[in-house]
Formats: structure tokens, sequence, C-alpha cells
């Protein structure tokens, strides 16, 4: 039977952080997708620990007035029509880090060996680490359909969201480690 | 990444670090050299050989001439789960532990491009390592001296962060790097303190935290961006991490509960766990079921290393009540017996508490257990009295009067000092003073206190020989068994150590398919026979001889030592199992056949044709030491 051809809607990653275990598999999965090897550093989507127990994946919150695409000064970055996510051209990236200061949450980081940018492409519309996050049980990523929601407010900095969760998991005492 | 890589999976490399004249090195692996010894526990007991073998008895294990070793293996970072082995001479067995620690340590090492960390010789004062990939520094730790867990994760978080930071302005936010740490207790050298990781990760066994403090290093930092050494072939090893998480998966309860169900299981089900110092091993003590840990102070479910399907470890935080605000990870259900029932704890709180306590100060859960237990059965006896222990009352149950002891024993403050020589030191102490036999209620192997599972009832895993053989003493992750190919033989834990990858992960996975992962990374076949017969072997016989040799405070007669404490020989006095214990007639037995079957000859030394066969001609050499001194005394 020849399978129907039909146009994957586009994704938006959900994302419950206080859920994530900090297994790292995120990692893993998305660094092995892009490079063919397990490298942490240079995964599109990063888990951040700066207090024990308090750990969560760090990765593009796909705003939908894409403040990065607008400060890069080269045209390095797109917005895929298929996906909405944003893509780099990384041979036309010069590094410069513009798209880093534009971001609400800083997200977007260096490519530990190359000379450009790292911003999570979605895999093309099935992305890795929602898969494993899945499998695992976990449920912190969840692939749903993109409307018109304030995905924005995801874009937040690792110190940001490492106060708030802290302070839900560990209450007061969340001070003394901050 | 690495040209100089030798074997695939490996960086190819380590760091020798000498802490007196702040040398740095990078040291490149030999092929055959991680051919032989594949990495962790392994190559840790070749170098301590080579560097110390010729000297062992004189070497202090806290003294600048030991070394400090911290290795990864060629799984590392494959195999879900990342742990790293800690060792040295142990100040606890004078022998070699491969003690190993969960945590990201080993994956940024690699990722950094080193297979491990050698440290040489005493700091002047304070310091830390901090490794930023091919960047490597030695940095004042005046300001984290003395600090506890907690603040010394955040302080070094935060400032390590900070440099890099400013090092690479454009790089992006810059993630945590890796930490291993000493508590208070490591630095002020109390034999049973640990190498620490993430607040309550500890490499317990063999007291490396001490031989840490003793070299005055606070803490080892790494960060690594590079890849995981290239694997040899990286579809197979997608396919068995596949298997691996699957496997996993389909163990349910023991994701959710984790060793937590183990702390009211172990007791009320297969009766092996310890009880007020072992005087018992059963309890039906409801209220320390993990239903009451999992409603009461379970506050993350599943929280994991890297890879980690598993995710054993939970966060336990108390709300509420006179211990508002302690936190530690479950308690597993080695400090769920030790700091729980064996001092007569019983609540999720006051055992989450104490396993706060203990961790924020550096202390192993295990071995502090066991030397608080020992103390409380001296009072109970009145062999020690109030007058002894600087006003404290240990009775059982009362956990502030073992959390002030344990602060006692971190500081080494009053009869801190003598406890902070480990439960076997201190016992030979005291029966000094007090001229009283106290050994029955000293329940170790080797100078390490035993593991929280029991042998008496025969229901748990361990059995008549299975601490008295070991080479690592009581650690209950290296226990021995015959026959030396079957489950529960030490062989098996050397595997995992010497790859150093966590066993819990390979609960389920056939042996094949953990050598099979072994050759998908390294592409070394490695067949069950070539390890058993020869590598594993010839680690366990290396390991053996420097236990052994020993010193230069204590030293083991196996006919004495070879041995399971007394109380193990004790009737149960409770429980399903009441009556059961060890046969003195049957351990001599067994362990008879085990020094036959692993080529020792009859005072437990291995044999000059055991070490030939397996090239271990200095080994053999060694040892005549020990054999001319024993010949002497030998009856038979």
């Amino acid at each position: 039977m020849p399978e129907k051809k039909r146009r994957p809607k586009p994704i938006w990653i959900a994302r419950d952080l206080s859920r994530c275990s900090g297994c790292r598999k995120c990692e893993i999965a998305c660094s092995l997708f892009h490079e063919k090897r397990i490298w942490p550093e240079a995964s599109r989507i990063r888990v951040f620990m700066l207090i024990p127990g308090v750990e969560f994946p760090h990765f593009c919150a796909q705003c939908e007035d894409h403040p990065c695409v607008q400060a890069c000064p080269v045209e390095a970055l797109r917005v895929s029509e298929r996906t909405q996510a944003v893509l780099v051209k990384s041979d036309k990236c010069i590094a410069c880090g513009k798209c880093i200061d534009a971001c609400p949450g800083r997200i977007p980081h260096m490519h530990p060996r190359e000379n450009h940018i790292l911003i999570c492409d979605l895999c093309g519309g099935k992305p890795q680490c929602v898969k494993v996050c899945q499998e695992g049980g976990w449920n912190v990523l969840e692939a749903v359909p993109r409307v018109n929601r304030a995905y924005k407010l995801y874009a937040r900095r690792p110190e940001e969201i490492t106060r708030d969760l802290a302070v839900k998991m560990y209450g007061a005492k969340a001070e003394e480690f901050i | 990444m690495n040209a100089r890589a030798p074997i695939m999976g490996y960086a190819g490399q380590f760091l020798e670090i000498d802490l007196p004249t702040r040398n740095i090195a990078k040291q490149p692996l030999d092929a055959d050299l991680l051919k032989d010894y594949v990495g962790g526990r392994g190559l840790v007991t070749k170098i301590l050989w080579d560097r110390l073998g010729a000297e062992w008895q004189t070497i202090d294990p806290l003294g600048p001439e030991n070394i400090l070793l911290f290795f990864t293996g060629p799984l590392t970072g494959y195999f879900p789960g990342g742990r790293i082995c800690v060792s040295g001479k142990s100040p606890q067995s004078n022998g070699v532990v491969g003690s190993t620690v969960g945590g990201e340590l080993g994956v940024e090492l690699r990722c950094a491009g080193y297979d491990g960390v050698v440290v040489t010789g005493e700091a002047e004062t304070p310091c830390y390592l901090f490794i930023n990939d091919s960047d490597v520094e030695i940095r004042d730790a005046n300001h984290i001296w003395g600090k506890d867990a907690k603040e010394t994760t955040r302080i070094l978080t935060k400032e390590c962060r900070e440099v890099l930071r400013q090092r690479f302005p454009k790089y992006g936010e810059i993630k945590q790097p890796a930490i291993l740490y000493i508590g208070p207790a490591g630095e002020n050298r109390v034999r049973t303190a640990i190498v620490a990781a993430k607040w309550t990760h500890a490499a317990g066994y063999g007291g490396y935290g001490a031989v840490m403090g003793s070299k005055k290093l606070k803490a080892v930092v790494a960060r690594g961006t590079g890849p995981l050494p290239e694997a040899a072939d990286i579809k197979k090893v997608k396919r068995l991490i596949k298997m691996v998480c699957d496997n996993a998966y389909e163990h349910k309860l023991w994701r959710r509960w984790g060793t937590g169900a183990a702390g009211y299981e172990v007791g009320a089900k297969t009766s092996s766990e310890p009880v007020r110092n072992w005087q018992e091993e059963w309890h039906d003590e409801m209220t320390f079921g993990v239903d009451r840990f999992e409603d009461r102070v379970w506050i993350k479910q599943f929280w994991a290393d890297f890879g980690c399907p598993t995710c054993c470890l939970k966060i336990a935080m108390v709300k509420t009540g006179k211990f508002k605000g302690a936190i530690t990870d479950n308690p597993d259900y080695e400090l769920q017996a030790y700091l729980g029932t064996n001092l007569g704890i019983f609540t999720p709180e006051e055992n989450v508490f104490l396993a706060s306590v203990v961790d924020d100060l550096g202390l192993c859960g295990i071995q502090t257990g066991n030397v608080l237990g020992f103390v409380a059965e001296l009072f109970q006896r009145e062999i020690l009295t109030k007058k002894d222990l600087d006003d404290i009352e240990p009775k059982w149950g009362d956990v502030e009067a073992f959390a002030a002891l344990a602060q006692k024993i971190a500081f080494r403050e009053g009869i801190g000092d003598l406890l902070a020589e480990g439960t076997y030191r201190a016992a030979l102490s005291i029966e000094k003073t007090k001229r009283v036999d106290v050994m029955p209620y000293v329940v170790h192997a080797k100078g390490i206190g035993i593991g929280a599972h029991g042998i008496r009832s025969g229901k748990d895993y361990p059995h008549n020989i299975s601490y008295v053989c070991s080479v690592q003493g009581g650690d209950h992750t290296s226990t021995t068994a015959l026959p030396l190919r079957g489950p529960g033989s030490e062989v098996w834990s050397i595997f995992d150590d010497s790859a150093v990858y966590c066993n819990f992960n390979g609960f389920g996975v056939k042996r094949k398919s953990k050598f099979d992962f072994y050759e998908a990374v390294t592409g070394l076949d490695l067949t069950l026979e070539e390890w058993y017969d020869v590598k594993a072997l010839r680690i366990l016989q290396m390991q053996r001889a420097m236990l052994l040799l020993g010193g230069p405070d204590l030293k083991w007669d196996s006919e004495k030592h070879d041995d399971n404490p007394p109380r193990f020989y004790e009737p149960l006095p409770s429980g399903p199992y009441k009556g059961r214990a060890a046969q003195r007639a049957k351990v001599k037995e067994d362990r008879k056949r085990y020094y036959k079957e692993v080529g020792w000859d009859r005072s437990g030394i291995p044999k000059a044709e055991t070490l030939r066969k397996l090239g271990l001609q200095d080994v053999d050499r060694e040892l005549n030491k020990i054999r001319r001194g024993d010949q002497g005394k030998r009856k038979r």
C-alpha cells in the first residue's frame, strides 16, 4: 500500500521542567543525530544543573517573533517554513554571538569546535530529544501542534529557571543554594 | 579527536598532577596496558602496583607518598549511567579499593580528552583542580576549605562558571562543570571520609576522602567540550544503549522505588539488614516502609546521572517538624539501613536528617553507621560511658546523639578523633584502654565496615565467603563467590568497575551483551574466558597482593582475617530465620576451596605458579616478603 504523503504540521516542544531527572538522554540523542557522536556540549539541547536536583533542559523556545533571526547581521539564521524552527547556515555564520544577546533566554551557544552557533532545528520535525524523553516515561518534553501561543515565555535564562525550580522544589531553603 | 588514542573508545592519555611542584603533565596511555587492564579499577590497580608495589608496606595511605587516582573506563558515558573510579592505597584496608561514584565527572573528563587523573604529593595550601579541556589549573581553595558539601558545590559551580564566562565571553551560557569534592571529614583525614559528587553521591569504600584531604585537594572540577572518545561502532553502541535502557524500563517498581524499598523489605523479608549493630537482622517496622518515604519525604522521584534510565536515586526533604529543611537522596538502602535500622532509627524524617548530616560533613554513610552502631552497642553494654563519649549518650534511636557524634568524627573532636579511625582501628584502641574484648561487636572485613547485606539468613545475595575472600573487604558491591566464573563472583565486579559504568543498569543485561558493548566501543574482542581466566584474575591477584602486603599500621593475617566478623556466627535472635548463623566449619571449607580455585596457597597468598602464569613475576617477588615471614609462624 502506498504511504499517504501528508505534510507534517509544525510542532512546538512543550516542556514540564520540574519533571526532568537530569539523565541527559536528550543531549545524547541530539548529538547522536546531529554530530553522529555522543557529544553533550554540541547538543542543541543542554541540561543545566546549577543546583543538584534542579536539572532542566535549556533549548530554543521557538519564539513567535524570532529575535535571534532579526539580530543576525549576516542572514545566517532563517525560519523554516515547514517546521517553524530556526535554521542555522553554518557556513554563513560568523560566530559573532549577536543572536545569543538577542535571545531573552540566552539559549543559543557556540559549537564547541566549529565556528558557528547552535540552535535547535527540531530535527526537521521529529525531535529526537522528545522521543527519548517519552521512551523513558519522564515526559518532560512533548511535541504538540504549533498554534498561536506565547512560546516566548519559555525563552528564559538558566539562572532564572533555576531559581524558580529550586524554590518550587526546596521552598525557602532554596535561598541557601542560589 | 585525539590523534594519540591508541584504541577506540579511549582518550589515550591521563593527567598527572604533582601538587608540591604544581607540575601538570599529560601522559599517554599505552595500548597494551589498556587492553590488559581496561580502565577504572583494573588500571588503577596496575598503576598503583607499578609505582608503589615495591615499597607498599611502608607507604602511609595518608602520607605524601600515596597517590590518588581518578579513572574512567571505556564504557563511561556510553553504557547508561556514568561513574568514575577513585583509588589509591586505602587508609581503611591498606590495600586497593576501586571505589566508584556516580555523577558527571567521568564524562566531562573524557570529553575534555582524558581517561583519568593521577595526583601525587601534598599541596602546601588547600587547592582544587580545574580542568577545562586542555587548560588545567591548580587553583586556590582556602575560601572553601572547611565548607560543607552544599556550600562547596554552590561556590565552585558559581566560581568556575564565572571564570569560563570571562574566558569565553561570546560562547553563550556556560553549563555547570562536574565536581568531585571532599567535606570537612576528608580535610581532617577521617578514614571514613568520602569523595563526593552532587551533595549526596559518594565514593565511600576505601576512605579516599581522607587521602584527598591529606593532599589538601578540596575538589576536582572538570568541563569537557569535546565528544566522548570515538567509538569503534557507533551504530552498534546506539543499539546496545537502547537495549540496556529498554531492559531498565521494564523494571517499573525498581525504577519507582530504587533501593528505597529495601529499608523495610531486607529487614522484614530477607532478614539480612543490620539492626542495632547487627544484633538482629530482622525488623518489621512498617513506619520504615517505602510508602512512607514516597508519601512524606521524596520530592523528586526520578533522579539520574548521565544517561541513566533507572533513576534509582530520589531526592528527599523533610518539610516539617524538628528536622525541617534536611535534604539528601532517597536515602538509598545502604543508608536507610546504616543510618536507620542499625542505629534503631525507624522513621523517614530522622533517617533523612542523619543522612543529610553525614552528606554535608563528607562522611561515608555506611562506615559512619557502622562505627556509630558499634559505639551504641558499647554504650548499651556499659563498656563506654557518657564520660567516655563527651557527655553524649548514644541510645538506640536517638538520632540527635548520633548526629552529634558524626559531627565530632568529622572534625576529630574529643571522642570523634578515635572514632574517625573507623570501627576496627577504634576497637583496637578501646581494647587497650578498657581491657575488654570488643571485637565481638566489630562488623568489618579487612578494616572496611561490611555493607548492609548480612549472610546469616541465607536469603540475601552474599554468602559464607562473600566478604571473607573479597579483595575489597566489606565492600558490598564487590563480594565474591564460588565458582569463580559463576554469578556473584568478584571477577564480575571487576569488569563493571574497570569498564566503569553503573552495575545497576546492568541488572538483567546478559554478560555477553556487556562484552559486546565493550567490543562496540573499543573494537577489541574480549571473550568470557579471556576475562575470567586471565585479565580479571590478574587484577584480582594484584589487589590481593597489595591487601596482604598491607601496612604500615595494620597487616592482615589470612588465617585470622579471612573470616566473617564474630557476629555472623551468632544465631539470629529474631525473625523468620531465627537461629540461623554462618557455620565456621563450612566457611573454612569454602575458603579453602576458594583459595584453591583462585590459585592461592594454604595461607591465602597467591602462589608463585599462579602469578607466573599471569605474567606477574614482579608480584610474586614482592610476596616473598610475607611468605618468608609467614613460613616461620606456620605450624601446619
